[in-house]
């Protein structure tokens, strides 16, 4: 619908929308996280839900036990290369559309263990990773405005067309391999698809 | 009184209503998922829920059905004391009549204990 036309309709008391902004008006005001907490930054997360900060404002304090009823996958801390296995089947069985925030400097690079010889370097590795709040740990503000920030990629995805966001499109995966704790470390050691290591090109 | 029609009419409407209600939300959803949103079914979404981990043996298993005794001795003081604090703590006040019911009701608790400590479930194995 035309802008001049929805903005003339909404001064005579009608309001105009269309399926797509409904959905989508919908889901990013009902996300629901997956209870899951692997370091100190889940004790953020937890002041953020509590009344304090109040993640309930955003529709997002529905903290679901079960994959199967979660939207949001909070990676709140360290992921060891033993956990990594478990994040990543925990993701695929979780039911699309499905998001990830990665939680403070460990879950997305490693952070400060990034080098000990158990610590995976970011989970964005292996599953794709929608928002990163780096910080360690980060405040629960810093989770709040992640949560803004799903909600407006949320408002923006589109309903058809080849743009569509992955949990519309048939082809699209949604799950990802799972990686191996093997004797000596995690094989694959990354997702090809999802991640590739900085090229560094040295200049003329 | 005539109404005119079965009072059992508004039954046969709620009826309806309820099955729709409940109904209309998953047939909604099953067209959703036919225009827009694909079934998207995988080795690891279709596997039981383990907390991440992959479930390991069988679900059908054989486990001693004992803890019933626990359960018995447990419940006979457990209820025990929880009805003799008020029991003694209105004791001045009470006749005959709800004394004796008390002791009746002790004497089946008691009763309990004794078949417990006949059949020897109180000593130590």
């Amino acid at each position: 619908m035309d802008e001049g036309l929805r903005r003339e309709l909404g001064q005579h008391g009608i309001f105009t929308t269309s399926l797509e902004e409904l959905y989508n008006w919908g889901r990013k005001n009902s996300i629901w996280p997956l209870q899951f907490g692997l370091a100190c930054c889940a004790i953020e997360m937890i002041a953020a839900s509590m009344a304090r900060f109040d993640l309930a404002r955003f529709g997002a304090e529905v903290f679901r036990p079960s994959p199967r009823q979660a939207d949001l996958m909070i990676v709140a801390g360290t992921v060891t290369k033993k956990m990594a296995p478990q994040v990543v089947r925990l993701y695929n069985q979780m039911p699309e559309p499905k998001y990830v925030i990665a939680m403070g400097a460990c879950a997305i690079s490693g952070g400060p263990f990034k080098q000990g010889y158990n610590v995976l370097k970011g989970i964005d590795r292996f599953i794709p990773v929608d928002v990163h709040i780096p910080g360690c740990p980060p405040r629960p503000e810093a989770l709040l405005h992640a949560f803004m920030t799903l909600q407006r990629r949320i408002d923006a995805q589109l309903l058809t067309g080849p743009n569509r966001p992955r949990h519309l499109k048939e082809s699209a995966p949604s799950e990802f391999p799972i990686p191996q704790f093997g004797p000596h470390d995690i094989s694959p050691n990354k997702n090809p698809a999802l991640w590739q290591p900085p090229a560094f090109k040295r200049a003329d | 009184m005539n109404t005119g029609y079965s009072t059992s009419f508004f039954l046969v409407v709620f009826l309806i209503v309820a099955i729709g209600f409940a109904v209309a939300p998953l047939f909604l959803a099953r067209l959703w998922a036919w225009k827009y949103s694909p079934r998207k079914p995988g080795a690891s979404k279709n596997a039981t829920y383990e907390c991440g981990l992959e479930s390991k043996g069988d679900a059908w298993i054989q486990f001693r059905s004992e803890y019933y005794i626990y359960g018995i001795i447990f419940l006979v003081f457990d209820v025990e004391t929880l009805f003799l604090l008020p029991f003694a703590a209105a004791f001045p006040e009470l006749n005959f009549g709800a004394f004796a019911a008390m002791l009746v009701f002790l004497l089946l608790l008691v009763e309990g204990l004794a078949w417990a400590w006949m059949k020897g479930l109180l000593n130590w194995k």
